[in-house]
């Protein structure tokens, strides 16, 4: 790994956000909108559900940890997308950069955006309704961890389609959060999944992630070994997407795909 | 030989988009690479920058096939230019420079940017967006994107595509004096038959994925019996037999 050309693919994502105020507003506005928006649903649930009411701000906790991972995951696509759309796709691979290096230069920036655009949110929250997700205490950085991998993950995923199918996969890349939600029990138990539901829920790190907060804040117990299962899911899922993106990128070169990417 | 292609093949499904070329480029020469539309400049020129797997055949770089080595490595040597291929539009001139030059290692990198701004006359637009220049601005930053790292071996895809005659010019006078100046082995792709005849030292008239003929301008010219490249080109073009 040659960490100078990581920081210069970091440096153009970067550039690309400091060049353009709109664009840092955008990064903000709808984390934003969702906080406030978990923030009056969770506030109505606390005063009126039994399950809810000792524990205030589960789900907003959970809205900003969602929000987390669909950040990671958008971030990560959207570098990618912004290759396409500029035109720039063949002069980045033609580069003397290795393939291992373009994922950890996306992988390690998508954390910026991700943060430039949540950390307002966070921080709007803890005044406004009363909730911080440090509360989580230690455990909280651990599960953001599980939540970013599988993040990038899914981002991963989503650039192997580009890849494959070019531009054309971009629905799929807003899309592709929204179909694991349900499964991923963000905002209940998974209990409430029918039972062949939970079979494959359970082989998400996002039941493990989103149980364990809900453990955290009603039970203030830790399971570390929940936590550790959470992020070993995730790790496997990540060498997935980096070996499926490894697949594409070879199956793109074979179709010629990679000299004729562009809007 | 620097550079040599030796029965290169690439197959789109069932498309023969190029059919098994061979040919050299000498160190610090210009092979020009002719052919009509969807002729396989553009896959072939792929294939050397290692965008495109070939089907068939082998890309030997000074005696040592492609492949045996590490692509950042063989890379750092290559660059490409392309008013096809854009550089990122929201980034300042100066801005894409940095990044590529970071990326390609180059060391010096301000004192190498100042260099090459000035010699492409880009200084005066530094700070502007990519996508807000003109055509010929961004025709020669991306220029100066493909000279940031000195190349050893330079891929250029019509580079004066689309420009005005003026601008045309001072891009052709550019990379003439530029090969004078610089040890650079250039593969030009271009329909531009003054610009070839001016910058290249051969070329290879390709047609249907296949190499027609090839051998320097003057004698192509002679060998077809016609005044000009440009009226030899269109008797390859419009050809049905092969010449070689």
């Amino acid at each position: 790994m040659n960490f100078n050309k990581i920081y210069a693919l970091g440096l153009r994502h970067l550039y690309l956000i400091l060049n353009s105020f709109p664009r840092v507003l955008d990064l903000i506005y709808w984390p934003t909108v969702q906080i406030f928006l978990w923030g009056f649903i969770s506030k109505f649930f606390t005063l009126n559900s039994e399950y809810y009411n000792n524990t205030v701000g589960i789900i907003l906790t959970a809205a900003i940890l969602y929000d987390f991972l669909f950040r990671a995951s958008i971030s990560f696509n959207m570098m990618f997308l912004e290759e396409i759309w500029s035109r720039n796709f063949t002069n980045l691979f033609i580069a003397p950069i290795r393939i291992r290096e373009i994922i950890a230069a996306l992988t390690l920036t998508a954390i910026l955006r991700t943060l430039i655009g949540l950390i307002p949110a966070v921080l709007i929250a803890v005044p406004l309704f009363g909730v911080s997700i440090l509360k989580l205490g230690l455990p909280l950085i651990f599960l953001l961890l599980g939540l970013y991998l599988f993040g990038v993950t899914l981002g991963l995923l989503v650039a192997s389609g580009l890849l494959r199918y070019g531009p054309s996969f971009e629905n799929v890349a807003w899309a592709s959060l929204f179909l694991l939600a349900p499964l991923g029990c963000i905002y209940y138990p998974i209990e409430i999944l029918p039972y062949s539901l939970q079979f494959i829920a359970k082989g998400l790190p996002l039941v493990h992630i989103f149980e364990e907060m809900r453990s955290i804040l009603i039970n203030n117990s830790v399971d570390y070994i929940n936590i550790i299962k959470s992020i070993s899911i995730s790790v496997v899922y990540f060498i997935f997407g980096v070996i499926v993106f490894y697949f594409s990128y070879f199956g793109a070169k074979k179709r010629g795909t990679l000299i004729n990417m562009g809007e | 030989m620097f550079i040599q292609i030796k029965n290169l093949s690439k197959v789109y499904n069932k498309f023969l988009a190029v059919d098994k070329i061979s040919f050299e480029i000498n160190k610090n020469k210009t092979l020009g690479l002719l052919g009509p539309n969807g002729c396989g400049k553009t896959t072939t020129i792929g294939m050397i920058l290692g965008l495109v797997a070939p089907s068939n055949g082998e890309i030997i770089i000074e005696n040592k096939n492609i492949n045996k080595f590490k692509r950042h490595e063989i890379l750092f040597r290559f660059n490409f230019a392309s008013p096809y291929v854009e550089l990122p539009k929201k980034l300042t001139v100066k801005q894409n420079l940095e990044i590529y030059g970071r990326l390609y290692g180059v060391h010096d990198l301000n004192k190498r940017i100042s260099e090459i701004s000035s010699d492409l006359d880009i200084k005066k637009f530094f700070e502007r967006k990519t996508g807000e220049l003109s055509s010929g601005q961004k025709n020669r930053v991306s220029l100066a994107k493909s000279l940031i790292n000195k190349p050893e071996i330079l891929l250029l895809d019509e580079p004066t595509a689309s420009l005005d005659p003026d601008i045309g010019d001072f891009v052709r006078s550019y990379i003439d004096e530029y090969k004078s100046k610089n040890k650079v082995t250039i593969l030009l792709a271009s329909h531009n038959m003054n610009e070839v005849e001016r910058l290249c030292d051969s070329v290879i008239m390709m047609k249907k994925g296949k190499i027609l003929d090839r051998g320097t301008c003057k004698n192509l010219i002679i060998k077809h019996g016609r005044d000009n490249l440009e009226d030899t080109f269109l008797k390859l073009a419009r050809s049905k037999d092969e010449f070689q």
